[in-house]
């Protein structure tokens, strides 16, 4: 593996020296044949790459309009040029969102404009050569599709879109990237990311209802396949594999059973995450989204209740309607049968911090806050929650929220400097299907933000804990804090601080 | 990629993973353990055995949980803790203790 090496911390945050093809080495491993074909892409590159991906292109440009749009109405600006964490972390100028969506926005002027057909020169209109190809699959692997950019962009271009756009074509040529593939390949194989199956999955579940008996005396329940429960739970499963990320699942269950609601897991639908979205392929994302309805529909349940995962609360809230008909919006016979099913008085889906802050407001969760007293707390907001959905019922819920849950368990809760947090949020550094190892100097570099401001608030507010409603976010931050000075330990779940906190009727 | 082990040569993935489970032998852990700059005590070994152990069964690594409280009973409840993995496997123990186990990779957000 290459060296991976933490820039060191900004005293302030201007952006750094450019420093061109400082990443230009940087690219995950490529998807092998097998992975490629088992979810329905070439297993190689193809022969006529050039034409199929300009044919891609086209059907693209076709079908969504508003790709069109975002690479017709750059003017260069520049306004975001400084806004992504990967060229505050790694100075290389690809990685201004800006020159990074050029590397497609050159070739659809070649081929999708009259200007560009006739004048390339002119324009800025470059042929898509084995060269160009290449930095695409470099340099789109080094976008999050984290959105940042696009709240500073005066004409709203989503940047993500053209990300996803160009992963979806190199894919159809078969230059596919190995850790998502293989990961939606495990879905549909075995119904989650990990490929956890079923009986594994049970014994795990058991050997938390033992941890919980032990730690609380109580009999809290981490229910699997319980036909008639009336909350369907889905949830990211590194939440069953992983640490930090478990603590938060015994959160839920934790509320589940304070509340004294019947809940359970599904073993079909054992992953919330949905890396459909990550490479902007539409049918991988519906394959993925439709075991969630499968899964409702065979358990009977009234309400799906989604847990701490970024994207996948993104999918849900915005694409579950259409995509499987969870929620209003489809209509074919499954998603009528659904609708009829759920019980409306409540949002479809849910999501968990949703459903303990209702309970909060009721006064039917209560609390010993001085359990979380060796902790001073702050948030992360995660970037898929934060710019690509909402929470509750009014604008800005999403940032709230959690907060709201964070103050109600624990005393000390110190924000993070404004422009780091909310709708400006920086990316943890691993989102977007970057999580994996070969590409973990990328990843340490572009949490540079993030530890910037969590930096300032360690030393100056005595922060020891941050939090954030993300599998993606914890698995990453455990991974990177040491390269900037940081106990592993610091990062944890919003309901690994209800767990904590929460008092169960029973406890003996 | 390979490993060579004992004159015969098995092969891995990009990342050295082995690419087929059936190749594992204590000296191919031992191999591997050395390109990750593991020194091999009974504490790793009884990590190691009991990942293959639990793939037998469930074809898949154990979740860190488990793995935890496992090793707590066989070598002392003080042992019991994802610290005290990462002080065995300083990587992180899921994915570097599967590797030299011969266990696929754990994928997704871990």
């Amino acid at each position: 593996m290459a060296d991976v090496t933490a820039p060191p911390l900004r005293e302030f945050p201007i952006p750094p020296k450019v420093e061109p093809d400082a990443m230009a080495a940087s690219k995950p491993y490529v998807a092998p044949e097998k992975i490629q074909e088992a979810i329905g892409f070439p297993g190689q590159l193809v022969e006529n790459w050039h034409e199929k991906a300009i044919g891609r292109m086209g059907e693209l440009l076709r079908d969504y309009r508003s790709l069109r749009v975002y690479l017709d109405s750059c003017v260069h600006c520049g306004a975001c040029s400084d806004k992504c964490h990967y060229y505050l972390g790694t100075g290389d100028p690809k990685n201004m969102p800006v020159a990074r969506q050029d590397l497609m926005r050159g070739v659809y002027r070649r081929h999708f404009t009259v200007a560009g057909k006739l004048f390339p020169k002119l324009v800025g209109a470059k042929e898509l050569t084995k060269e160009v190809l290449d930095d695409w699959y470099k340099y789109y692997n080094q976008c999050s599709e984290c959105r940042r950019c696009s709240v500073f962009c005066p004409y709203g271009i989503d940047t993500a879109e053209v990300t996803m756009a160009a992963k979806e074509i190199l894919d159809s040529v078969g230059y596919g990237q190995k850790y998502s593939n293989e990961i939606i390949g495990k879905v549909h194989k075995i119904g989650n990311n990990l490929g956890l199956p079923g009986p594994a999955l049970e014994d795990t579940l058991l050997g938390l209802e033992e941890d919980t008996k032990e730690e609380t005396g109580c009999d809290v329940r981490f229910p699997l396949d319980q036909k008639g429960a009336e909350v369907l739970l889905v949830t990211p499963s590194a939440d069953f594999f992983a640490e930090p990320h478990v603590e938060s699942l015994i959160g839920y269950a934790k509320v589940f059973h304070a509340a004294g609601v019947s809940w359970t897991l599904s073993s079909h639908a054992s992953e919330a995450g949905n890396f459909g979205l990550f490479i902007g392929n539409y049918d991988q994302m519906r394959k993925i989204a439709l075991r969630i309805r499968e899964a409702a529909l065979e358990l009977g349940v009234k309400r799906i209740i989604v847990g701490e995962c970024g994207h996948a609360w993104r999918v849900a809230y915005s694409f579950w309607n259409t995509l499987a008909g969870i929620g209003a919006g489809g209509d074919d016979k499954f998603s009528v049968e659904l609708q009829s099913q759920l019980d409306m008085r409540y949002r479809q889906p849910t999501h968990i911090c949703e459903y303990t802050w209702d309970l909060i407001e009721k006064g039917a969760l209560t609390f010993d806050k001085e359990k979380n007293d060796h902790r001073v707390v702050t948030f992360h907001d995660s970037c898929n929650v934060a710019r690509a959905s909402r929470m509750g019922d009014t604008p800005g819920g999403q940032f709230e929220i959690p907060r709201n849950i964070i103050k109600a368990v624990a005393n000390n809760y110190v924000e993070m400097r404004p422009g780091t947090t909310r709708e400006a949020t920086f990316c943890c550094g691993g989102g977007g299907g970057l999580l994996t190892d070969e590409l973990l100097d990328l990843r340490v570099k572009g949490a540079l933000p993030r530890m910037e401001s969590l930096r300032e608030v360690a030393d100056g507010g005595g922060v020891n804990f941050m939090a954030t409603i993300c599998a993606i976010c914890k698995a990453q931050f455990t991974k990177i804090l040491p390269y900037y000075g940081f106990n592993r330990s610091m990062v944890g779940g919003v309901h690994q601080l209800v767990s904590a906190a929460i008092r169960l009727g029973d406890k003996h | 990629m390979a490993i060579e082990v004992n004159g015969k040569t098995y092969e891995t993935d990009e990342e050295g993973y082995l690419v087929n489970l059936a190749d594992w032998d204590k000296d191919i852990a031992a191999a591997i353990a050395v390109e990750e700059k593991i020194d091999m005590t009974d504490n790793h070994w009884e990590v190691v055995n009991f990942l293959r152990e639990y793939y037998d069964e469930y074809q898949i690594a154990p979740a860190v949980r488990v793995l935890t409280k496992a090793i707590g009973k066989k070598l002392g409840a003080e042992k019991a803790s994802n610290q005290y993995l990462y002080e065995l496997f300083p990587y992180g123990p899921a994915k570097q203790a599967c590797k030299i186990a011969g266990l696929p990779k754990p994928t997704g957000c871990v």
